[in-house]
């Protein structure tokens, strides 16, 4: 489903070359969830962010399904990203428009008309159970809430991938779970591919089923989920594995 | 009160109103474009255009470091060029036109500036083109923030049509010199003054109260 091949990108930064990733192969199995973890700074937003070339790769090959993403040229890569859904750490939402104005607006960009609008943002809607809020506007919603919308938004053009840049990390645990379970539900539904972002262990113990760790823009470490946590194989994975352990212990001696 | 004080002042302060009016039109006509372009050319923004970006920042700098009674008398060439005189309020409009058109560009400039990348990366990450995500993005996003910069462009764009009535463009400005000042008319130097503080206040008011609508939409609880 998606294939990366030799991707690399370096920002220039006043302090000189930044190298945020190097020389990264990866392949994403269709309908899977894959999980990208590592620490701050490690080139993960970066990563993403490639895939629907909101960064500008320097090198390497990008593909999603049948598109070569990196050879698309302006209104291609327009195009394809309509099929491509995504959603943010402090989810971007428009302020200025009612939660129906926010689900409508890809919409509005496919070129759907309004009637389609309407029936296809009540169907949405109703995929995150948020129907109530239709007229509400961002700032009257929680963050769950706002999230539940990010996803709605990120979804209504039937996109085949959906990317998530730390889409819970702005959330309480409770309501992480909730979207978590949104997010695996979805998947299931749709046979949505979902690549997520995450420097949280727990998020991907409970949804993803492949994962790679990412340090200093390289791969360190790839495969299932419960390998990487029987077995971890670099010393960044064995630090996560072991906080995490550190983490349930906590949370069990409450 | 002399009886001759109320038609003057009804004169003046429709020639001041006409004055703001259109040279505001006009400096949104030429700021508004401007301003957009400073935004989404600059470094990281929707068209990154660094080339073009510097050449217009600069154009700006220059017409806003002239002083405005230097910049009425430079441009009353092109005023007896356009409208065919350099006297009169028409006449006026186009160096409070020209010399607003910046400080507008500068004030729209920094209003979208405040807008969340993460919201214009949202709607181009959806396939927006650049146009749409300027006009279905970008604007109402900063709409409270414009209304408000704008309402501060038209008080300034009041106290310039002053200025330029001390050259002949009629108003307010022009009274309170050729009536207070010249005939040593207190009565009518009083009146202008009176007038103008309550026109700067109602535009203040209309500007405040249309931002604080839309704020109170879009930020509830914030
Ligand atoms: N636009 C940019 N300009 C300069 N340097 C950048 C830019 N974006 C990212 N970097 C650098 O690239 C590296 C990777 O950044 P990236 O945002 O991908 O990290 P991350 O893994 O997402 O971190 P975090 O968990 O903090 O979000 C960092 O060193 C960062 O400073
Ligand atoms: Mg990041």
């Amino acid at each position: 489903m998606i294939t990366i091949t030799g991707l690399s990108k370096s920002f220039q930064t006043p302090y000189g070359k930044v190298d945020a990733l190097k020389n990264i192969n990866l392949e994403i199995k269709q309908g899977d969830i894959f999980g990208v973890i590592g620490f701050s700074g490690a080139g993960k937003s970066t990563l993403i962010r490639c895939l629907n070339r909101l960064e500008e790769p320097d090198s390497g090959i990008i593909r999603i399904g049948e598109h070569e993403i990196t050879s698309l040229n302006k209104s291609q890569l327009r195009e394809v990203r309509k099929r491509i859904g995504m959603i943010f750490q402090h989810f971007n939402l428009f302020d200025s428009k009612t939660v129906f104005g926010n689900v409508a607006f890809p919409l509005e960009v496919a070129g759907l008309s309004k009637r389609q609008i309407k029936n296809r943002v009540e169907q949405l809607l109703e995929l995150v159970e948020l129907t109530d809020k239709t007229n509400a506007y961002p700032a009257q919603l929680s963050g769950g809430q706002k999230q539940r919308v990010g996803i709605a938004r990120a979804l209504a053009n039937n996109p085949e991938v959906l990317l998530s840049d730390e889409a819970t990390s702005a959330l309480d645990p409770k309501t992480t779970y909730a979207i978590l379970e949104l997010l695996r539900n979805i998947n299931r539904k749709l046979n949505l591919t979902i690549v997520l972002i995450t420097h949280e262990m727990d998020v991907l113990r409970r949804i993803c089923n492949n994962v790679a760790v990412i340090e200093d823009g390289e791969i360190t470490e790839m495969g299932p989920v419960q390998e990487l946590f029987l077995n971890p194989r670099t010393d960044t994975t064995r630090l996560f594995v072991q906080s995490d352990q550190d983490l349930q212990l906590n949370n069990y001696s409450i | 009160m002399a009886d001759d004080l109320l038609p003057l002042l009804i004169v003046a302060l429709s020639e001041t109103v006409y004055m703001v009016l259109l040279s505001t039109i006009m400096a949104l006509a030429l700021g508004l474009p401007l301003g957009i372009t400073l935004v989404v050319t600059s470094k990281g923004h929707i068209s990154e255009f660094s080339g073009l970006n510097n050449v217009l920042g600069t154009v700006v700098n220059i017409f806003r470091s002239f002083p405005f009674i230097i910049l009425i008398v430079v441009l009353l060439p092109l005023s007896r060029f356009l409208v065919g005189t350099t006297l009169g309020s028409t006449a006026a409009v186009v160096p409070l036109a020209i010399g607003s058109a910046p400080f507008l560009a500068r004030i729209i400039e920094n209003s979208l500036k405040e807008v969340d990348k993460g919201k214009i990366e949202a709607a181009l990450a959806m396939g927006a083109k650049s146009i749409t995500t300027i006009w279905k993005v970008l604007i109402p996003e900063a709409l409270p923030s414009l209304v408000r910069g704008i309402t501060l462009a038209v008080i300034t764009i009041t106290g310039f049509t002053a200025t330029a009535g001390a050259i002949g463009a009629g108003g307010l400005g022009s009274l309170a010199i050729r009536f207070g000042y010249m005939r040593y008319r207190d009565d009518v130097l009083f009146a202008t003054v009176i007038v103008l503080v309550i026109m700067v206040q109602l535009v203040q008011w209309g500007g405040n109260f249309i931002a604080h609508r839309l704020e109170s939409k879009h930020h509830i609880g914030m």
